[in-house]
């Protein structure tokens, strides 16, 4: 696996957020909990209201045509020379990664790439962000995309970020390492076996016995949520903006 | 049993219910991921090493057409004789005639992977030539009637106990026994006579190289160098991706295999073949053939990208690491190479027709990616392979099969999708209109309802709430 070493710059003071479509679509309180991170740190959020997609989809699908055109429309979107803060590893992923293949012939494809950071990387790695924890004592077990893990290597942020919380504890869930089973439409295209992945990967969770899991990625989530709920299992996963959001909350805050 | 990757789907069904099947592979693959990955303690050894590997492959795939001429030359020089095969029945008319024109009857087969694609076991049976495996998985999955589960563990998807009443049924005088060490001991004390009595030994090639003529083989059980070496002929066949430049490319490419898939620092054996027995010498074979299998991989070899697929030193870790073979298992994908590797390799020795649900059968987690000793960018790979079973008719030949998975529907909706996606005020309303009729969703027929359920838009979407926040 090649994963360029990423060298981080100093924290700036504003930064676009791009929050996928499925932030936007089925939880937009992961959109506004991670602006409230962000501007926490002192750094000014803009979201762009014209982004839509990343154009991951049709690119997984083998529609290589369509997905450039979307992935064209996104890059040009974001002009000034500021990061963009992504609140997935997987469209990170798509962007950092995949984007310098799609629209290699595009001359400003490289800058973009370069810009663009997940959320937890970008909180710990820029931000240097210390978290002071406000909650009570609970645990927690962590769920990183593979994309996240295997495109951007930032499957060591999100528990870094935990671990920096006094009353968190965080477990590991058995198979930590494999994947959800979602895989865009590999899980309706190959649905038994993407049921079967994400009935493991629900029962590890389960396991586990915390209070609750997180995740980066919301493409898993809602997988492994539909499953969770299938089970009438009283588990469900939240994106970790919303988890560190409301552990930083102090008291008065919360009324 | 035959080899079906059009029923791919199915199969798969068929397997997930399995439960002693899915308890064997699971419990097989933790263990040989956990025996690799304590091969390589050093994420940064590790990489350097593949590094080496990757190089030294894709060198040797760049000159390909000369560096087979040179290995015939170097092998003609060296008494060993070499013969072409555009196709799986070129190749296996190849072994017929060698076996002829020695008057043959009895062959003891190593292990080979490439003859497992040639059909050879069937063809030779049906040409009335005795054919055993002597390979202990090999031998099982033939006694059974199978083919193999797994590139380098043919039989991993049988357990102890299956394994205990084959033997006591096939082995003359066997009783039913669970103790590995017994059964081994009596397969080998079977297979002995089978040496004793066999002419011809056929077996694979896992590296061959150009510059001297040699012939590597690796294995564990002794059986490779028994057939190379007792039986009157040896008959060797090798893809033509397996030949590398010079003898100072194996040491990387051994290391990689054995660490990779057994999680051996070294394998038992390790065999150079560089001639027949020369006059004096006491033992080896009267005669060597090579036989220098294409069967479609021309066709990778021919784009650049595609290429990349015959980087595989064929160590089966890809398929120890892959959470889908993990469930279904090896006989699923109905071809001779399974799991991650078998999805890249089999559309081009079967065309895209037949193995096009094979590239969907990936989330494209990468966890192949990961482990390739050889760095072969399987999830890139399997999406290229997408691309081209979703072709439009009228474009370039690539691949046989190309868009054989094309629907105008499935075209149609991304179209539709790609334009929504472009034009921000038309999919910031349907985002709207969704969140409003979003209850709709759970009454929607849709395979992700096996075991999830359905998502509901939230309300009032991200945009619209941020807007209403801005002003």
């Amino acid at each position: 696996m090649n994963i360029p070493i990423k060298i981080y710059p100093a924290k700036p003071a504003k930064v676009y957020l791009y929050v996928t479509c499925l932030v936007n679509h089925f939880s937009p309180t992961t959109g506004m909990d991670a602006i409230n991170l962000l501007e926490r740190e002192g750094i000014e959020v803009e979201v762009i209201t014209e982004q839509t997609c990343c154009g991951q989809p049709a690119y997984n699908s083998g529609y290589v045509e369509q997905s450039k055109q979307v992935a064209l429309s996104q890059l040009e979107l974001f002009s000034l020379p500021i990061p963009i803060v992504i609140l997935s590893g997987s469209c990170g992923g798509m962007m950092r990664k995949h984007y310098p293949d799609l629209l290699a012939d595009h001359p400003k494809v490289h800058e973009f790439s370069q810009r663009v950071y997940e959320l937890s990387e970008f909180l710990l790695h820029v931000c240097q962000i210390k978290l002071q924890d406000n909650g009570t004592a609970t645990t927690v077990t962590l769920h990183t995309s593979c994309s996240g893990r295997r495109e951007m290597g930032i499957h060591t942020t999100g528990l870094k970020l935990l671990s920096q919380l006094n009353q968190v504890t965080v477990v590991e869930h058995e198979y930590s390492h494999e994947c959800c089973g979602f895989g865009g439409t590999f899980s309706v295209k190959q649905a038994d076996i993407s049921a079967s992945m994400v009935e493991d990967k629900s029962k590890y969770l389960s396991q586990s016995n915390c209070d609750s899991f997180v995740s980066t990625d919301w493409g898993c989530m809602l997988n492994i949520n539909g499953a969770l709920q299938y089970q009438s299992s009283p588990l469900r996963g939240e994106h970790l903006a919303t988890f560190l959001n409301r552990r930083l909350k102090k008291a008065e805050e919360v009324l | 049993m035959a080899l079906e990757p059009a029923r791919f789907k199915q199969n798969a069904r068929d397997a997930l219910k399995d439960q002693i099947l899915r308890k064997n592979f699971r419990g097989a693959m933790d263990f040989l991921r956990k025996k690799r990955s304590a091969m390589f303690p050093d994420p940064e050894y590790f990489a350097t090493l593949s590094s080496y590997g990757e190089s030294v492959k894709q060198q040797a795939l760049s000159q390909l057409p000369d560096l087979l001429l040179q290995l015939e030359k170097n092998c003609q020089n060296n008494g060993i004789q070499v013969w072409w095969a555009e196709n799986a029945d070129e190749a296996n008319q190849h072994v017929l005639r060698i076996i002829h024109e020695n008057s043959g009857h009895k062959v003891v087969k190593g292990k080979s992977m490439v003859s497992e694609e040639t059909g050879l076991n069937d063809f030779l049976q049906q040409h009335d030539i005795e054919c055993i495996e002597t390979d202990m998985g090999e031998y099982i999955v033939q006694q059974s009637g199978e083919h193999p589960s797994h590139i380098i563990m043919p039989a991993i998807h049988k357990n102890v106990q299956q394994i205990a009443s084959l033997f006591e049924q096939i082995i003359p005088g066997a009783t039913y026994t669970e103790d590995v060490d017994t059964l081994i001991r009596m397969a080998r004390d079977e297979m002995r006579q089978h040496f004793y009595t066999a002419d011809i030994g056929i077996t694979g090639v896992n590296f061959a190289v150009a510059s001297t003529g040699t012939l590597c083989l690796v294995e564990n059980e002794g059986n490779g160098r028994m057939s190379t070496t007792i039986p009157k002929i040896h008959i060797a066949m090798m893809g033509i991706e397996k030949v590398v430049a010079e003898l100072a490319d194996i040491p990387y490419l051994l290391e990689l295999l054995t660490k990779s898939a057994t999680g051996q620092a070294i394998s038992t054996y390790f065999n150079m073949i560089s001639s027949p027995r020369k006059e004096g010498e006491i033992d080896g074979p009267e005669q060597v053939h090579l036989i220098l299998v294409d069967n479609g991989r021309s066709q990778a070899y021919a784009d650049e990208e595609l290429r990349q697929t015959l980087q595989c030193i064929r160590c089966g870790a890809c398929m120890n690491h892959c959470p889908v073979y993990t469930r279904i298992g090896g006989h699923a994908y109905g071809t001779v190479y399974p799991g991650p590797i078998g999805k890249i390799i089999s559309p081009h020795l079967l065309g895209l027709e037949s193995t096009q649900d094979l590239p969907t059968a990936s989330s494209l987690c990468g966890a192949c990616e990961e482990v390739c000793p050889v760095k072969i960018p399987i999830p890139k790979l399997l999406q290229r392979l997408r691309v081209e079973s979703n072709k439009a008719s009228g474009q370039a030949q690539i691949m046989r099969g190309q868009g054989s998975s094309r629907t105008r529907t499935e075209a149609l909706i991304w179209q539709i999708w790609s334009y929504c996606c472009i034009h921000p005020r038309l999919y910031h309303l349907l985002s709207k209109m969704a969140a409003m009729f979003g209850f709709i969703m759970p009454l929607l027929k849709s395979p992700w309802k096996i075991n999830r359920a359905m998502p509901k838009p939230a309300k009032e979407d991200f945009m619209s709430q941020y807007k209403r926040k801005k002003s």
